[in-house]
């Protein structure tokens, strides 16, 4: 599995997106999350189980002045 | 939590007082004046006042560099070019102070759209530094009669420069009783000004304050007047020393008072269409913001917490990126405990995102107002990180009092965050010590000795004398005196061009570490913010696309500083379907959104690649003045080491894994041959390996941005984008 263009040494069989954005610290409050180009929105962050060849893009948007 | 319904009105001075203050003015000059309505956006006209002869001069701004510099920052450095020459320093008569508030500042109908911009030739770098800031003055220039104000000369005398649109007239007078505090003097002028209670909103003042006689790091103090809490309030135009030289030429304040704000006084083309933007904008706000950044209840310190899950608070003077103590001041305790909450706390009139958030009746415990209540803006982000963690800092109190002295003394939070940092790593190494300091115990964490400094700093005395110098001059002095050695205070001193660096640690992101070093002021994360894409995202991993990255985002974000623009509102809030966009990065909507602001109020249509050109030009005269002024060149874009790795030991053993093993994965060692190398060999290793990369990531963004690889540029960029004008080929010509 992708994280970001970078294979994840934290995959494993069941994982969610959720899952890993809890394991990467991915606090920041504006995300944008992608798997495989498809939005997958806050709600549906603990049911979206990835799979081996899942390309999963959290996207942190800009944030300041 | 402290609702704004039960926050008690603060005192206004007496009428017995402002009387007092009255009677002790004297008129030194006084110039009538026909005030020039706006026509969309623009007056096209300038004053220009000299402080030393006591003159005020308006002009016609002529059409060519209207065309070329449109207005704010363009506007600003286009005059101080004119005033200054490459000797000019800081506190040279023909310094000025230009400030303008841009075409679209002045709007009421869309968020963040009352900012000012400011230029001078600065104390801390002795080259062009630009600074913005909310509040009314840039605003209420405008609706007086002026795109642009420059300030000249050097006054012998203490003088206020009132700007009266009501009455059509510019006056010269002393105020010998006001006090000089920010705090104090902007509240007793706009009192003194105003006709009645209601007038005191037609009523903005800029100042500095105390330390900013004395300090290098002065700022400069624009007022608004919340009604709500009958205070007079404060934002800052903080980098570079604008207060500083606004203190040498003697100014005690600008006033500046007008008939009132309408909906329409800018005199827009398309009014409706304006509207109709705002209210997009407005709605967004209202749904979505406290689900996205809370900007509503926190303002900008909202990302303090989480930012240090990245590494990226610059804690210990940026030697580490976590923050052990942080979430004694997370944005839920300071929206808890500390920040008033339901107040419509916009610094200019219609911004709903409303992220000016204050600290009402705050008790102070130090300095001259000890035991007083007052209200403490902030703190933002920059402040916060700065003055706290930065420090070891972790308790909300201290770093409100500290904000608010540096506010009302007249300091700019970053400059005095950073340049604390580094005293205390200073004292950590044995560099500075008790007996050097006067005494002062600049320990991690101590928040009493920071403030005994910053109260010596506003009284020019004891090593608040040192203090006021910078980490640039610092260095210098701590050299000379045999205290420290030079280039390790160059590694871990948070200076470039002679500015203190903003409050995100970059160690981690090549492409920030060139968004701090590649700017035109001074590491100041106004130009790029590529933290995030670049550290987390992974969306720029080659030096073509970071390259690529540092040409775009310098020139979109400039585009802000040309019209009277916060940035806060482009990015701090997004509209729900922002992910389906193709970039939702760059906010598509809200791009959209300022080319129709740009659109309805001046009537021009432009799209991206012209916004883009605007500011290019803009860009590229900035960095032809620096180097006219001395620097601008590859060697002044050099960084500290801090900024790019670990210096010390302690630091590199911080992240030992993380380094190790991109020494491994990018800087081509084998796993065997770390394993061999001792701490200080693994150190060297990747101080070159990063060290490289910087050069590399030059290499890339100069020819990105049509400079040569000296970082001067070409005749042929110049030529293409309508910039080769004499005055810059004359200084470009010999460098190709």
């Amino acid at each position: 599995m992708q994280l970001n263009h970078r294979e994840y040494a934290g995959f494993r069989e069941g994982i969610t997106v959720q899952d890993v954005i809890d394991e990467n610290k991915f606090t920041w409050p504006k995300l944008v999350v992608r798997c495989n180009g498809k939005v997958i929105w806050p709600q549906d962050y603990a049911q979206t189980v990835l799979q081996e060849n899942d390309d999963l893009e959290v996207i942190h948007l800009l944030g300041g002045g | 939590m402290i609702h704004i319904c039960n926050v008690e009105r603060y005192h206004a001075p007496s009428a017995e007082e402002l009387q007092a203050l009255r009677e002790s003015h004297v008129l030194l000059k006084k110039y009538d004046y026909e005030r020039k309505p706006l026509h969309r956006g623009y007056t096209d006209k300038i004053l220009t006042i000299d402080v030393g002869t006591k003159e005020a001069m308006i002009a016609d701004i002529p059409a060519e560099v209207k065309e070329k510099f449109i207005g704010g920052k363009g506007y600003c450095l286009r005059y101080l070019w004119d005033a200054v020459n490459p000797q000019t320093r800081w506190d040279s008569p023909e310094n000025e102070i230009v400030m303008s508030a841009g075409p679209i500042a002045g709007i009421t109908q869309y968020g963040g759209t009352g900012k000012t911009l400011i230029c001078t030739i600065s104390p801390m770098t002795d080259i062009p530094i630009d600074s913005n800031v909310g509040g009314f003055f840039g605003p209420y220039l405008k609706f007086a009669g002026f795109d642009a104000l420059e300030i000249r000369g050097k006054s012998d005398t203490d003088v206020v420069v009132v700007i009266d649109a009501t009455k059509g007239t510019i006056s010269f007078e002393e105020a010998p009783m006001e006090h000089f505090d920010a705090h104090i003097l902007c509240e007793e002028l706009t009192a003194l000004y105003a006709d009645n209670e209601n007038d005191k909103k037609n009523i903005a003042v800029a100042a500095a304050g105390s330390a900013a006689d004395y300090c290098n790091l002065g700022m400069l103090n624009f007022s608004f007047y919340d009604p709500r809490r009958g205070v007079t309030r404060l934002k800052q135009a903080g980098r570079g020393g604008i207060g500083r030289v606004f203190r040498n030429k003697r100014i005690k304040a600008l006033v500046c008072k007008i008939g009132g704000v309408k909906a329409n006084l800018n005199d827009v083309y398309d009014f409706g269409l304006i509207n109709k933007t705002g209210l997009k904008f407005h709605r967004e706000v209202a749904n979505n913001d406290a689900k996205q950044n809370d900007m509503r209840g926190v303002g900008t310190a909202y990302s303090l917490r989480t930012l240090a899950d990245y590494d990226i608070v610059p804690t210990h003077n940026f030697k580490f990126g976590d923050a052990p103590g942080i979430d004694e001041m997370t944005a839920a305790v300071f929206k808890a405990d500390w920040l008033t909450q339901g107040a419509a706390d916009g610094c200019w009139y219609g911004c709903s995102m409303a992220c000016a958030k204050a600290s009402d009746h705050f008790l102070l415990k130090t300095g001259p107002y000890k035991g007083q209540r007052v209200c403490v803006d902030g703190p933002e982000y920059e402040s916060a990180a700065g003055l706290g963690p930065s420090c070891g800092i972790y308790n909300p109190q201290e770093v409100l009092e500290i904000n608010f002295y540096c506010d009302t003394y007249g300091l700019d939070t970053i400059s005095y965050g950073t340049m604390t940092a580094f005293l205390m790593e200073c004292y950590e190494r044995g560099i500075l010590n008790k007996e050097r300091t006067g005494g002062l115990d600049l320990t991690w964490g101590n928040a009493a000795d920071d403030l005994e400094m910053m109260h010596q700093m506003a009284r020019n005395e004891g090593f608040g004398k040192i203090a006021a110098l910078g980490i640039h001059k610092q260095k210098e002095y701590f050299a000379k005196m045999g205290w420290g050695d030079m280039n390790e205070m160059n590694d871990f001193g948070m200076e470039q061009k002679g500015l203190e660096y903003s409050e995100y640690s970059a160690k981690e992101s090549l492409a920030q570490q060139g968004g701090y070093g590649l700017t035109n002021k001074g590491p100041q994360h106004d130009e790029a913010w590529l933290i995030f894409m670049d550290q987390v995202n992974n969306q720029i991993p080659t030096f073509e696309d970071k390259a690529e990255a540092l040409y775009f985002y310098p020139m979109f974000r400039t585009w802000f500083g040309l019209m009277g623009l916060c940035k806060l509102p482009w990015n701090d809030i997004v509209p729900a379907d922002n992910a389906l966009t193709d970039d939702p990065k760059m906010v598509p909507e809200h791009v959209e959104n300022y080319l129709n602001l740009y659109y309805g109020v001046t009537g021009q249509k432009i799209d991206t690649k012209e916004m883009i050109r605007q500011s290019e030009r803009v860009y590229n005269f900035q960095r032809i003045f620096n180097i006219r002024m001395g620097k601008g060149l590859r060697a002044n874009d050099a960084i500290p080491y801090r900024s790019a790795g670990p210096v010390f030991e302690d630091e590199y053993l911080w992240r030992e894994e993380r380094y190790d093993t991109q020494l491994v994965e990018l800087a081509g060692y084998t796993p065997e041959q770390v394993k061999s190398m001792s701490l200080q060999e693994r150190m060297a290793a990747t101080r070159k390996h990063r060290e490289d990369q910087y050069q590399k990531l030059i290499d890339a963004v100069y020819p990105k941005r049509g400079w040569n690889m000296n970082g001067v540029p070409t005749i042929a960029h110049l030529k293409e984008l309508g910039m080769d004008l004499p005055e810059l080929l004359e200084i470009v010509e010999p460098l190709q």
